[in-house]
């Protein structure tokens, strides 16, 4: 345990140069992982942009604001920016890339280049994607289906879709990275079973982005021929299946959910660890836990086309494989729990946001019962309840963990700490704000409200008016924050090695860190969040 | 079927009730119970328990187990509509929905059933996929452009009731829109009336038989170059490659637009292929025409349109509910 300073180190990653180029020609993993903040925080706040059109739109029941093909639009950009250049990036791009090394007590990736490389490809996807926005927008949804993507839309399907086949490769070159990383570089003493559950967790993600992303990546190379080149693939009158597309993109695409959530369950994991000063409850259950997801998701697809002409046996075999993968999810989040008995638990902003995230999952999960179970999703599915419980995962999940393992490694990010009351009223503002804005969809969606609707029925008026009412008070809760890191930037108090007495090898080197993370390579002989009986030396 | 679904849905509801309390009511206690203390404090040493770990995984495995087996009894009674249906025909295209009855009365965005009897709808699209839902039926099924889809509903309160196109299919999507109109059976029949003046859908269907000269080769006899028609439908049948194939509207569609694909044995592949040639409409009139020649069929060529609940009635063939 080493105790905080008052001084920011002499030397350390931030300060190792200051042109352009020690920025963009950089190997360093953590100034990479600050390349992704940029991007994946620009590409946030792009798709947060056409999620507040959206809620402006249906906050009356006529198409007043704009066009159907603009309002169409705005939710398939929202869709297509959100998951492709911020969800599936943002924890392993940003997070991960920054702490996985540091983590297991190596000085780097193993392939430093092709962590770049990675940034670069997800950088030109991103701007294929962005120019197919500029130059007329897409108006598919982020699902593509055909024949309506590939015989129907005149929208720029093909700059869009070749955006994110490319940014395909950066998930798939990112995936290999830490694969081979988690295997081969790990500190003296390091083993599997001392590893952090992030990294586990980041395993098991990157598994299911090597395995899974080709299949996408196929799938679009097929719309993209059928559109150009008028195969008959997809499309019925040319002697193709449309129902095909459905499969190839779901059989990546659900995987994909676990590629969103299960970094986010790894933070989760190491923020209840460190604001319990406990180990985690059941940590063999909660790494495998991660592996059964992974796999398990590969074989649920189905659960997507319940309604989709799918016959009656296939619909009940996903309908229990989608059950089970509720189980290693059930388990995750009663260790947790169990975690925080007998803990020593803070009330810091990353617990706020763990806390928060153990609330909304548990709901986002049980809501995913009722669309495995086939009798009910028939009514459910392709209304908005659906849309409230991906969100109730995606954002009250993904997007709460992301910010909390932000906060948490803030002060090792940037050497400083931030203003925790504001960051704790932010954390209170995006809860309610996130709370009022889905809550209300579960129930417009039962009432039959379908999604991607321009226009609906007045009966739905004020449901979707708090809806919209709640998506303002959370576009300020995700102002802020990005507010108040900045300022501490330049202005914040200097954090000192580890601001929160939490233990794992990320704490035991200065904040900033060196840019080969540590002095001498670290030599491990406890296991995963072994604390002593005092944390000595630690006055927050 | 909706209060099948909804108790359910409201089972469901109290689980989720039930688990969210006791995770949040949890993590609230004991985050005020453990709230640290002094600021070098840790926590207890714990490090797991099997007990509590095949406790958790194991209750909620029989639990899932549980609502799959609700949900797929629902699912179960959903997918098979009873013996005797009123069946309409549905065409979706963008961004319009259009049912025919089978006494020939057409209608668009409006669906008009009487109270009571079951029906099924026997759908597919001329362009993209669409989704008939209507909410207050609980009832949903994609409608797939290439395909037959199923969906069947049997309302038991007179109304009007929202019906949404639930599969996004562009530019008005939103506007996509119906209703399904419930009404007592001799309004139904009152209303089904005013529309008896252009023939049976049977009927425009042999018109259409004659006009693209289909009775050149099917003919009743055994003398055409094509298979004799009458008393086909619901049949199983021997195709060229030696497979079976029940006789269903999916296959009667693909041999009148692919019909190179599956050629019934003991004929040549000399049938033209009239993709593109007929509307879906048409299509669904030929199906209706072919479904209405009974074996005999000489003495009596096309169901006349009688009057009476019977009218809209088909016999369901066995092996035709593969959705």
């Amino acid at each position: 345990m080493s105790s905080s300073t008052t001084l920011l180190p002499p030397r350390h990653y931030l300060n190792n140069g200051y042109g352009i180029k020690s920025w963009l020609l950089t190997r360093d993993h953590k100034r990479i992982a600050l390349l992704y903040l940029a991007g994946v925080t620009f590409f946030f706040f792009l798709g947060g942009a056409f999620a507040v059109m959206i809620r402006l739109e249906l906050a009356t029941p006529a198409g007043d604001l704009m066009t159907d093909d603009t309002y169409n639009k705005m939710f398939t950009m929202h869709g297509v920016m959100m998951v492709f250049f911020f969800l599936i990036p943002a924890i392993p791009g940003v997070l991960g890339n920054f702490f996985i090394p540091i983590m297991i007590g190596a000085k780097d990736l193993a392939f430093p280049k092709l962590n770049l490389a990675s940034w670069y490809i997800f950088m030109i996807g991103a701007a294929f994607t962005t120019y197919a926005v500029v130059t007329g927008g897409l108006d598919t949804g982020w699902t593509f289906y055909t024949p309506f993507s590939t015989a129907s839309s005149t929208s720029a399907v093909v700059p869009a879709a070749l955006g994110i086949f490319i940014n395909g490769f950066s998930g798939i070159l990112t995936g290999l990275n830490f694969i081979v990383t988690i295997h081969r570089m790990r500190a003296p003493g390091m083993t599997w079973f001392r590893l952090p559950l992030f990294v586990w967790s980041h395993y098991a993600t990157s598994l299911i982005m090597v395995l899974g992303t080709p299949v996408l990546a196929i799938t679009i190379v097929l719309v993209a021929a059928e559109r150009i080149f008028s195969f008959g693939i997809f499309d019925p009158t040319r002697g193709g299946d449309p129902v095909l597309f459905q499969h190839l993109f779901w059989f990546y695409s659900h995987p994909a959910v676990y590629i969103m959530v299960l970094p986010a369950m790894g933070v989760i994991s190491e923020l209840i660890a460190a604001f319990c000063r406990k180990q985690v409850f059941g940590y063999t259950f909660v790494a495998f836990a991660s592996l059964g997801i992974a796999i398990l998701g590969f074989l649920v697809w189905g659960h997507h086309m319940f309604v989709a002409g799918q016959s009656v046996y296939a619909a009940l075999i996903f309908s229990i494989l989608s059950f089970l993968v509720a189980i290693p999810s059930a388990v995750k989040v009663f260790n947790w729990t169990a975690t925080m008995y007998k803990g020593s638990i803070s009330w810091e902003t990353p617990m706020l946001y763990a806390i928060g995230f153990i609330g909304l999952f548990t709901i986002g999960g049980l809501t995913g019962l009722f669309l495995a179970a086939v009798g009910l999703d028939i009514h459910v599915t392709d209304t908005y309840f659906i849309v409230a419980h991906f969100h109730y995962i995606m954002v009250g999940g993904t997007i709460m963990a992301y910010l909390g393992g932000l906060h948490y490694w803030w002060p090792k990010i940037a050497g400083r700490t931030y203003n925790e009351l504001l960051a704790k009223v932010s954390a209170a503002i995006i809860f309610f704000g996130f709370n009022l804005t889905f809550f209300p969809q579960f129930i417009v969606g039962y009432l039959g409200m379908p999604r991607r609707y321009h226009t609906y029925p007045p009966e739905f008026q004020v449901l979707n008016v708090l809806s919209s009412a709640g998506a303002s008070i959370l576009g300020i809760g995700y102002l802020l924050p990005m507010c108040y890191l900045a300022w501490s930037l330049r202005y914040g108090k200097l954090a000192g090695s580890n601001p929160w007495g939490a233990v794992g090898l990320e704490w035991t080197t200065t904040s900033p860190p060196p840019t080969d993370n540590f002095t001498e390579t670290p030599v491990v002989t406890w296991d995963a969040y072994e604390y002593p009986t005092r944390v000595e030396g630690h006055v927050a | 079927m909706a209060s099948h679904v909804d108790a359910l849905y409201f089972f469901l509801i109290g689980l989720t009730a039930f688990f969210s309390m006791l995770i949040a009511g949890t993590i609230v206690f004991y985050a005020v119970k453990f709230r640290r203390r002094s600021p070098d404090s840790v926590g207890a040493r714990i490090e797991g328990g099997l007990v509590l770990e095949l406790t958790w995984s194991i209750i909620p495995f029989f639990i899932v187990l549980f609502i799959f087996g609700w949900g797929a009894r629902v699912f179960f009674a959903m997918s098979r509509p009873p013996e005797e249906t009123l069946n309409v025909y549905v065409v979706g295209k963008q961004w319009m929905w259009k049912f025919q009855h089978l006494n020939g009365q057409r209608e668009i965005n409006e669906l008009h059933v009487p109270v009571g009897r079951a029906v099924k709808l026997i759908m597919t699209s001329e362009d993209v996929i669409h989704d008939v839902f209507v909410p207050a039926f609980r009832v949903k099924a994609d409608v797939i452009p290439g395909r037959y889809t199923h969906l069947w509903f049997q309302p038991t309160k007179p109304g009007r009731y929202h019906l949404f196109c639930a599969e996004y299919c562009g530019t008005k999507h939103s506007g996509m829109v119906g209703q399904v109109v419930v009404q007592e059976p001799d309004e139904y029949e009152a209303w089904l009336a005013t529309g008896r003046a252009e023939g049976s859908l049977a009927s425009a269907g042999g018109k259409l038989f004659q006009d693209l000269a289909c009775n050149t080769c099917h003919r009743p006899d055994a003398q055409g170059r094509g298979p004799i028609l009458q008393g086909l439908y619901g049949k199983t049948i021997t195709l060229a490659s030696g497979e079976r194939q029940v006789v269903d509207e999916a296959y009667l569609r693909e041999s009148i637009l692919n019909p190179g694909e599956k050629v019934t044995q003991g004929f040549q592949p000399v049938m033209p292929a009239y993709q593109g040639l007929v509307t879906e409409d048409g299509v669904l009139q030929l199906i209706e025409y072919v479904k209405s020649l009974q074996s005999g069929a000489l003495t009596a060529p096309l169901r006349p349109a009688t009057g009476g609940p019977a009218a809209g009635e088909t016999r369901p063939a066995r092996g035709n509910e593969v959705r």
